[in-house]
């Protein structure tokens, strides 16, 4: 193995940034929600990486790989309706419009 | 003797006073009129052989014939409030001379007014007085209440009841409600007494914390089995000692005991208007005038003598204390005398005769000592108190009887009615040369006692005295000659000319001046005296007291009184302009005399200024804005604090990230710094 | 549990509760509520009968009835019941006053059903308190005696009620506060190093192990956090508020009967169970209690609300109920158990009718009315009782109980302790004052407003609620000595020196 984690590390980390960059940069809650699905699949590829490396034997990294992707896909189908019906309501999707959830 | 009579005596006053005041509005006037006149008309009877038998048994209970020497009973004594195992408030019955004397004068003026209330409480085309039942009932209470004072055996049973005969007053001076200045009369009577007692109160809690006791006869005497009323000098000095060591501290110069003493006497001072607790009495006039000449003449207003003689064993311990009291009553009397010169509305120049007589009571008992003729002073005031109540309950209810057909207080509404109303005439004069002190009648001989006991101690207020006994014969005239003589009595428009009124309120007027006639004939120097013993230990009658007078101090207090009345007579008798010249010639003197001294306005700028002004709006206010703004600005800061902080929960789903991300960071920091 | 009678002193309320619930229609309402304070009444009554005969047969136990049933084990947290005299006193009061205060209220509107719910569950609350000798169960009554006040206020009140139901809710939930860390702060003394600890007051008091250090800290905190129930200087202001804006049968309960566990507290836990630090730091409560005396009748002679002067007065009064209990000795602190039953009753009967009348005139500003004495005699005539029994005439309650302090008071020679006493004693020429104000402006005098003339006199129900507390309060006035004996027995000198005290 000439390839050590740091090569797979690095790029996850940057993503995961660019992740909590975009999530609070970006009005739009498509582009939030994207920036979420950016930093969860980078977390997931650390699962994996992290149980190819340190635990090579053990299968818990995979697994719960593909249980995060499984609640990803619910969260954002839950997230999606959520600001289709923001979006029915105020058409708009700007986050910083829908700031009624206060006090 | 036992029990019945005199608890009957207590019993049934206070019987009618919840049968009237309970069940008054479901009976007539008249029926509770009579109730109350029968009620009022046995207590007398029943007084009457109580006293009586106390007076003249011989019964080995109430007299030492041997000694000659009255004793004091406890006839009945029931535990009402134990504070402690020594201090306790009983209820009961005292039988001793003075407490004979005043069941006699009370029940006999109560009786006198509760009959001559059902003339004076109708108009005259006989309506009864609105709330007459009303009125019995109060008399009723009043009457159970001073008899309840006087028999008192001990100092918080009187305290008990000086509240109750306030308080009765005060329902007696605002009997005519709805008219404001009589309600604020009745509220200033009850203030101000109610200041006194405070005093009174304070007294009695010192004098009873050091002495461990409520009972007058463990505070006056010592020989409880035997009951007897003289002070075994023994006792006294125990008592006197126990102020005197160290357990009792002095407070600013003045031992405990006088302090306990003077503060006593405050309570005298309020209920009988002296100086300068005196202003509630003129205003007090504002009740009916039966209830002026049964409370604010005769009985209630003497209750602060009854209360020194009480005690006076006690006081004689303080001479200092005697001395307050010789001094404020002397210049009460003066005063009183100088006022009541001036005033127009004839109860007040009456209420103003009052209080001087009440400080010729005090004065008499300020300057009664042991030594001199077997203290003449005490038994000059108890018996100027008998004759005083006699003559000025009968000054009053012919004044009621004026007042009645006239309809007006002022002597300028009235002038020349001695042919209208010759029996009110000639009992009122009787009345007047009664309290002038004019043999025979009954006022010359107890003011000459008074007089003689004054001389035995100092001539200063002996002289000083003896000029207001004359100021008091040149008011009284002056009244008399103004009211009966003056002018032709003019009848104002559409108004009957007065004339006597009916029995029941001319019948009390003639009882009570035959009284004034002859009560100066008995021989109270074998009745009462400050140790019981007899004066005349050979016997008394009728002319004993005329024996006995100091002839010299009796001629001069009758040449005093002839000089005043004659001035009186040249001054009023007709319309002439001597009494304006006098006006004119003394201005400043008059105008403070009218205005009595201006002590009424002083105590307006005190109350009114000072204590509302000053104290209780301040407190009122601070109460308003720093307790409560205190706690309120509590509530503002935990307020203001929630707002500012709120701005964190901006709604703002990226600004939370932020906070988040920096949350995170920070923590992880300091993690990773700790690992390190 | 339930063969202990005292118990049923909560069961009767939660059933009361029960009935409430399923009731429809006022007069059921009506009928629940007087016959559950009936029963409460002749309940009281009963107790006080068997409490005089067991005591007359020589049982000198300082509580009787005692029971204790385990409730959470871990804590050692019980429901411990037992009376004695005062409690006896305290438990008469509140159910008399509970039965006159559901006549006062008998035409409540709007929610009667609602209303009757949440005063009987405050009921519950003080019944519950008077009865406890367990600290948390005592705790606990007495929440559940302050929190329906929210409500009660908040609901039926008047005028600025939303305020002053707060300012009275968090003042009062502010001292629980207080009480609580006290509380918990005497659990954990309770009992010496190695024996289990315990709630129940009769074996903290046996044990008597809390060292100085620590009463120092836990007196001040039990006596404040009851203080304020008692409405003691500075912590009095939720007091006139609150009673203003109540409805009268609240005021009546409140100034009544709450305002007595305030002083019930401070003696049963405070003092009885930290008689040391209560002889240490009495002075500081004394200067404060001294104050309220006064203050509260100064304050009283200026206001024009009919309820802000009797709360003001209550201030007054209660003042001096705290005042007695600090003079640690027998006959000041019967007299502050007096002057609780005087206060509650003649509070209660004036509160009672302020509700009457202002249900006719509409207004309590006593510049806007006058004259009454010609309109409605009835209540006037109560009104002046009431007065003459708040200014201390002999007779009628006020006098007795004054008396008894001021005689208890006057037992410490101290220089100190005199002047507060001559202090204290002033306030009754000042309450002649505010009550001869009140009485000559508003009762007497001619009629203010000629509108007022129409206005009818007391109904029946009305009769009965003020008839039953002038009888009470003339009850207590003139046969005194019944209650005193009642009372003074744990006061007595015995009981003290168990506790250390003189």
């Amino acid at each position: 193995m000439d390839i050590s984690m740091i090569y797979y590390l690095v790029p996850t980390l940057v993503m995961f940034c660019c992740g909590i960059y975009g999530f609070i940069t970006r009005k739009n809650m498509i582009a939030m929600l994207i920036s979420i699905e950016l930093m969860l699949n980078a977390v997931d590829i650390n699962f994996v990486i992290f149980n190819r490396y340190l635990f090579p034997g053990q299968l818990e990294g995979m697994m719960f790989t593909l249980f995060a992707i499984a609640i990803a896909a619910a969260e954002t189908a839950l997230a999606i309706a959520i600001i289709i019906n923001l979006f029915r309501a105020h058409k708009n999707i700007d986050v910083s419009d829908i700031t009624k959830m206060k006090f | 003797m036992s029990i019945t009579l005199p608890l009957l005596i207590l019993v049934i006053p206070l019987f009618m006073f919840l049968l009237l005041g309970l069940a008054g509005n479901k009976m007539s006037p008249r029926l509770s009129g009579i109730l109350g006149c029968l009620g009022m008309g046995t207590t007398m009877v029943l007084a009457y052989i109580v006293s009586f038998t106390y007076f003249f048994s011989g019964n080995p209970d109430f007299v030492d014939a041997e000694a000659h020497t009255r004793l004091q009973w406890v006839v009945f004594n029931v535990d009402w409030l134990s504070f402690t195992d020594s201090l306790v408030i009983r209820l009961g019955f005292l039988l001793d001379p003075i407490a004979a004397l005043l069941l006699v004068v009370i029940t006999t003026i109560s009786f006198m007014v509760h009959l001559y209330s059902m003339g004076y409480m109708r108009d005259h085309h006989g309506v009864w007085e609105k709330g007459f039942q009303r009125f019995y009932a109060f008399l009723s209470l009043f009457s159970f209440s001073m008899l309840g004072l006087v028999v008192a055996t001990n100092i918080f049973q009187m305290y008990i009841f000086w509240e109750l005969v306030g308080a009765s007053s005060y329902l007696l001076i605002g009997f005519y409600y709805p008219k404001p200045s009589a309600v604020l009369a009745a509220k200033k009577a009850f203030i101000v007494t109610r200041f006194a007692d405070l005093g009174f109160l304070i007294g009695i809690l010192a004098l009873s914390y050091y002495t461990g006791t409520f009972n007058f006869m463990d505070l006056t005497s010592s020989q409880l089995v035997s009951g007897a009323y003289h002070v075994n000098l023994e006792t006294a000095e125990n008592i006197k000692n126990i102020f005197a060591t160290s357990a009792a501290p002095t407070f600013m110069g003045a031992s405990v005991l006088t302090w306990a003493l003077v503060l006593i006497f405050m309570g005298g001072m309020g209920k009988s208007a002296m100086m300068p607790l005196h202003i509630w009495l003129p205003d007090a006039m504002e009740g009916p005038t039966p209830v002026s000449a049964l409370i604010h003449a005769a009985t209630m207003v003497v209750a602060g003598v009854y209360l020194v003689a009480r005690l006076f064993p006690l006081y004689l311990m303080e001479e200092a204390s005697l001395e307050i009291i010789t001094v404020v009553g002397a210049i009460t009397a003066f005063y009183a005398a100088m006022v009541a010169c001036t005033q127009i509305d004839i109860k007040r120049v009456l209420a103003f005769s009052t209080i001087s007589q009440i400080a010729f009571m005090m004065v008499s008992l300020g300057v009664a000592r042991p030594e001199f003729h077997h203290g003449i002073g005490y038994m000059a005031s108890m018996f100027h108190l008998f004759t005083h109540a006699m003559f000025k309950a009968l000054l009053f209810l012919c004044a009621g009887a004026l007042i009645h057909a006239i309809g007006s207080n002022d002597y300028t509404d009235m002038h020349g009615l001695r042919k209208h109303m010759p029996v009110t005439h000639i009992t009122f004069l009787i009345g007047c040369l009664a309290i002038a002190g004019i043999i025979p009648f009954a006022g010359f001989f107890s003011k000459d006692e008074i007089l003689t006991a004054t001389m035995g101690h100092s001539t200063f207020w002996y002289i000083w005295m003896s000029a207001v006994a004359g100021l008091t014969a040149f008011y009284m005239f002056r009244l008399y000659y103004l009211i009966f003589w003056w002018k032709e009595h003019k009848v104002r428009e559409g108004h009957h000319a007065p004339h006597d009124q009916p029995w029941t309120m001319t019948l009390p007027l003639v009882i009570l001046a035959a009284i004034s006639c002859v009560a100066g004939f008995v021989p109270m120097g074998n009745l009462v005296t400050w140790n019981g013993h007899e004066m005349f230990p050979e016997g008394a009658s009728f002319i004993t007291n005329l024996k006995a007078l100091d002839w010299t101090v009796a001629s001069i207090s009758l040449a005093v009184a002839i000089i005043a009345i004659i001035l009186a007579t040249v001054m009023y008798r007709k319309e002439n302009p001597l009494p304006a010249k006098m006006k004119q010639a003394l201005p400043a003197l008059w105008d403070w005399c009218y205005h009595r001294f201006y002590w009424d306005e002083l105590y307006m700028f005190i109350t009114k200024s000072i204590i509302f002004q000053r104290v209780c709006k301040p407190i009122a206010w601070f109460d308003r804005h720093i307790i409560d703004g205190t706690m309120d600005g509590f509530a503002l800061v935990t307020n203001k604090l929630s707002y500012a902080i709120r701005g964190f929960q901006s709604g703002n789903t990226q600004t939370y990230v932020w906070w988040y991300l920096i949350g995170v960071l920070a923590l992880g920091g300091i993690t990773i710094l700790c690992l390190l | 549990m339930f063969s202990n009678i005292l118990i049923y002193f909560v069961v009767i309320p939660v059933v009361m509760l029960g009935a409430l619930a399923l009731c429809r229609g006022m007069k059921a309402i009506r009928a629940v509520a007087v016959t559950g304070s009936l029963a409460l009444l002749g309940l009281s009554i009963w107790v006080l009968c068997d409490y005089l005969e067991m005591r007359a047969a020589g049982n000198n136990a300082p509580m009787l009835f005692t029971g204790s049933w385990s409730w959470f084990a871990p804590l050692n947290i019980n429901l411990a019941v037992g009376v004695d005299g005062i409690s006896i006193a305290m438990l008469i009061l509140s159910s008399v006053i509970l039965l006159t205060g559901s006549f006062a209220s008998w035409k409540i509107n709007p929610l009667p059903k609602e209303f009757f719910l949440w005063l009987v569950l405050l009921s519950t609350g003080v019944f519950g308190f008077f009865i406890s000798i367990d600290l948390f169960t005592m705790f606990m009554f007495y929440e559940v005696a302050l929190i329906p006040m929210y409500l009660l206020i908040g609901v039926w009140g008047s005028g600025n009620k939303n305020y002053s139901a707060m300012k009275l809710t968090l003042m009062l939930m502010g001292g629980s506060a207080f009480l609580m860390l006290g509380l918990i702060g005497i659990y954990y003394h309770s009992a010496p190093e190695g024996t289990p600890l315990t709630w129940n007051i009769l074996e903290i008091a046996q044990n008597s192990s809390i060292d100085m250090g620590w009463q120092y800290f836990l007196f001040p905190m039990t006596f404040v956090g009851f203080g304020v129930l008692g409405a003691m200087f500075p912590f009095h202001t939720w007091s006139p508020d609150g009673h203003a804006s109540a409805p009268t049968a609240v005021s009546m309960l409140h100034a009544g009967v709450l305002m007595k566990l305030g002083g019930y507290g401070c003696f049963r836990v405070a003092i009885y169970l930290m008689p040391e630090a209560a002889a240490e730091l009495a002075w500081i409560f004394l200067i404060l209690t001294g104050i309220s005396v006064v203050y509260g009748a100064f304050s009283a002679c200026v206001q024009t609300d009919l309820k802000y002067i009797n709360a003001y007065s209550s201030v007054s009064h209660c003042g001096l109920v705290l005042f007695a209990i600090l003079m640690l000795n027998t006959t000041a602190m019967t007299g502050a158990v007096m002057q609780m039953l005087s206060h509650g009753l003649m509070t209660a009967l004036f509160f009672a009718l302020i509700g009457m009348i202002y249900g006719r005139t509409h207004t309590r500003d006593i510049t806007k009315m006058g004259g009454l004495m010609q309109i409605m005699p009835y209540l006037a005539v109560c009104y002046v009782i009431a007065g003459m029994a708040s200014l201390g005439l002999p007779g009628l309650s006020g006098f007795v109980a004054e008396m008894t302090i001021f005689v208890g008071s006057f037992e410490h020679a101290d220089m100190f302790h005199r002047v507060f006493t001559i202090v204290a004693c002033c306030s009754i020429v000042i309450t002649a004052v505010y009550i001869l104000r009140v009485v000559g402006k508003l009762l007497f005098g001619p009629v203010y407003d000629e509108h007022h003339r129409t206005l009818t006199d007391a109904e029946w129900w009305e009769r009965t609620s003020t008839i039953a507390l002038i009888v009470c309060v003339a009850a207590i006035g003139c046969f005194p000595n019944f209650f005193v004996d009642l009372i003074k027995f744990t006061f007595s000198p015995d009981i003290f020196a168990v506790l250390g005290m003189k």
